[in-house]
């Protein structure tokens, strides 16, 4: 038995784009525990509704995050939607569905790239990096912005897609479909990258469920849950199956995540082919919100949980953001027990960590 | 197994020009609906400050009387939500962005001396009217009460 | 086609004592935690319990009306995933959660204030 001693880890570190810190607990290299502290970038974006309407808010939501901005800000105007019970126009919610796919895609892609670079493999990062560039230039060109479309509002949404800019998505995702191709090999059969990922950081699927770890972190090890089931947005017209799998650790996670960008194409494929044309983008809401909903939804990272209480002011009276991972830093520090110190940035990175959107 | 599967790419690489732009010394390329930066065609404003009361951030100020319109630029958040909220729709997007500066400061975009020409006599004949129908309602009002005296006195 | 599912999303308001045994049922039903979050409304705490059901999609969400002064018992000593909901709660707004498994001791979030979102923080505001 070697000698404890406790090595901080981050917020500070190469490997981490944002600030987290673990105390690691280790004896020789084994970590025997982690114990996680966050709140370094705490925003207080909750109580800015003291201060904003509802509608204000769709602009600050979507600033929870600079990577699913897209889907916080869908999952909000979902949540207050449900609270006034009106139903989006069909095209609108086609045009969420795109957009939201679009943003999974760019996430798993940047979220490739940064894995390929925590275990060490630069040409692989600077691939998924560069193909990631491509569908960011189809997100500006569709909403005006590279990562905050602000296309959303209390509704439906505010921009339009034409016949052109469909055209100019399919013809590009199947380009990224070409080249990912090629990176996909890289990922599922190169011998340096499946010494680092084989059978590091195993988390059952009874410890995913008692730590109540979400989305790609669950479906990794078989736990089959997709919130895009419950058909919020335009999923309850399309066809897919949530992708499983059973290995439980690093590579796992790997399979998952580059496996879902392949369905986001093909999601997005199903959903270019069957939009509606129709003129309208939104439904007029008039007084304000009265009442309380949850709504959950799947987000690159995971399910995302939104409560909004509203009591028939403009201003609301509680709004709640529960981002993916929230709920995963649990699961993480549970998974870094018994690993070597070499591999705690590889391990924090295949979380898919995003400190700002769980502090909000 | 895996080797050179990146060389078809590399080598391609080799003879294409860099996809990057030598950026101050060539212009940027904006899509279309780039959400740039605020502009705003003052003299088309009615300043009804619709758009202060809507901005999330709270970067904008309109003066009325004065002809005004003030953005903090390094406030705001581009969400375009002034654009959308505008009665007048003379508030627009335009592609490129804020420059970097060393000290914060608003802009502030001044109506043209004509418009504000107009703009007063306009307002003044607003404020002619306001008081031609307010002398007028007077007169009613006056008339009315020496027409209810009569009518007393007669009883 | 449409492979989505239909869910049940419900508000069930209990008492405070009953909230630690009423989780337990449910965790051993093979409902899983999802979130807890706290609200400060006419001067009460309202605290929902959110556990949901990957099996079939349901959520179901714990009620708990309490004044400003109750104690509420954690429930990590069943769900241990509640850790973080419950710092939270009780820094941002002060709501006294006793026997918390990790105690952050308001070092969750880095801030000035002492619950801002609390009584205290509502009356400064």
């Amino acid at each position: 038995m070697g000698k404890r001693s406790v090595i901080p880890f981050g917020p500070q570190h190469p490997v981490l784009p944002e600030p987290i810190h673990l105390d690691l607990v280790v004896e020789d290299e084994r970590i025997v525990e982690a114990i996680p502290s966050i709140g370094f970038v705490h925003r207080g974006l909750e109580s800015l509704i003291e201060k904003r309407d509802f509608n204000q808010m769709t602009y600050v939501v979507e600033r929870t995050c600079g990577i699913c901005s897209f889907q916080h800000g869908m999952g909000y105007c979902e949540t207050v939607e449900k609270i006034f019970d009106v139903e989006i126009p069909r095209r609108a919610k086609f045009l969420r569905t795109i957009w939201a796919e679009m943003s999974r895609m760019h996430s798993h892609l940047l979220w490739a790239g940064l894995l390929a670079d925590a275990f060490g493999y630069e040409n692989l990062f600077y691939q998924c990096w560069r193909i990631r560039e491509k569908v960011l230039d189809l997100q500006e060109m569709t909403s005006g912005g590279r990562v905050i479309f602000s296309v959303n509002k209390v509704g439906g949404v505010i921009k339009d897609m034409d016949a052109d800019m469909l055209k100019a998505i399919l013809e590009t995702i199947k380009d990224v479909e070409k080249e990912l191709k090629v990176i996909k090999k890289t990922f599922f059969n190169d011998y340096s990258v499946k010494s680092r990922l084989k059978g590091v950081g195993i988390l059952t699927p009874e410890q995913i469920n008692a730590l109540g770890a979400v989305g790609p972190m669950a479906r990794a090890s078989g736990v089959e849950n997709d919130m895009r089931r419950l058909g919020y947005a335009a999923y309850s017209e399309i066809d897919f199956e949530p992708v499983v799998s059973n290995d439980c650790d690093c590579y796992a996670r790997c399979y998952v995540r580059i496996m879902e960008i392949f369905q986001s194409i093909d999601i997005i494929r199903q959903a270019i082919a069957k939009i509606p044309d129709e003129t309208d983008l939104f439904v007029p809401i008039k007084g304000n919100p009265n009442g309380e909903a949850f709504v959950r939804l799947e987000q690159p990272r995971g399910e995302a949980f939104y409560y909004v209480k509203a009591n028939g002011k403009p201003n609301l009276q509680r709004m709640r953001v529960r981002t993916p991972t929230f709920a995963n830093v649990l699961a993480l520090c549970e998974m870094l027990k018994n690993t070597e110190v070499a591999d705690v940035g590889l391990l924090v990175v295949t979380i898919d960590p995003c400190i700002s959107c769980t502090e909000r | 197994m895996g080797i050179m599967k990146y060389a078809p790419s590399a080598l391609a690489n080799m003879f294409k020009p860099p996809v990057t732009t030598k950026y101050p010394a060539e212009p940027a390329e904006y899509p279309e609906r780039s959400r740039g930066h605020i502009e705003i065609e003052i003299d088309e404003c009615i300043g009804c400050g619709l758009c202060v009361r809507c901005c999330p951030c709270g970067t904008l100020s309109v003066d009325k009387l004065k002809g005004t319109w003030t953005i903090d630029r390094f406030d705001c958040i581009a969400c375009g939500y002034c654009v959308e909220k505008c009665p007048k729709k003379c508030l627009y997007m335009k592609d490129g962005y804020q420059e970097p500066g060393d000290d914060k400061s608003p802009i502030t975009y001044t109506k043209s001396p004509e418009q504000l020409a107009k703009d007063e006599e306009q307002r003044k004949a607003l404020a002619a009217k306001a008081a031609a129908a307010k002398a007028a309602a007077e007169a009613k009002a006056k008339e009315a009460a020496a027409a209810k005296v009569a009518e007393d006195n007669a009883k | 086609m449409a492979d989505t599912v239909t869910f049940k999303n419900e508000i069930e308001e209990i008492a405070v004592d009953s909230l630690v045994s009423r989780a337990e049922e449910l965790i051993k039903a093979g409902y899983r935690f999802s979130q807890a979050c706290a609200a400060y409304i006419d001067d009460k705490f309202e605290l929902s319990y959110s556990f949901s059901n990957y099996d079939n999609y349901d959520l179901l969400n714990l009620r708990v009306v309490i004044d400003t002064d109750t104690e509420v018992k954690s429930i990590t000593t069943v769900v241990p995933a509640a850790v973080f909901y419950e710092n939270e709660m009780h820094e941002l707004f002060g709501v006294k959660i006793v026997d918390i498994a990790l105690d952050y001791k308001d070092k969750l979030y880095r801030i000035k204030q002492e619950c801002p979102l609390g009584p205290s923080g509502k009356e400064e505001a």
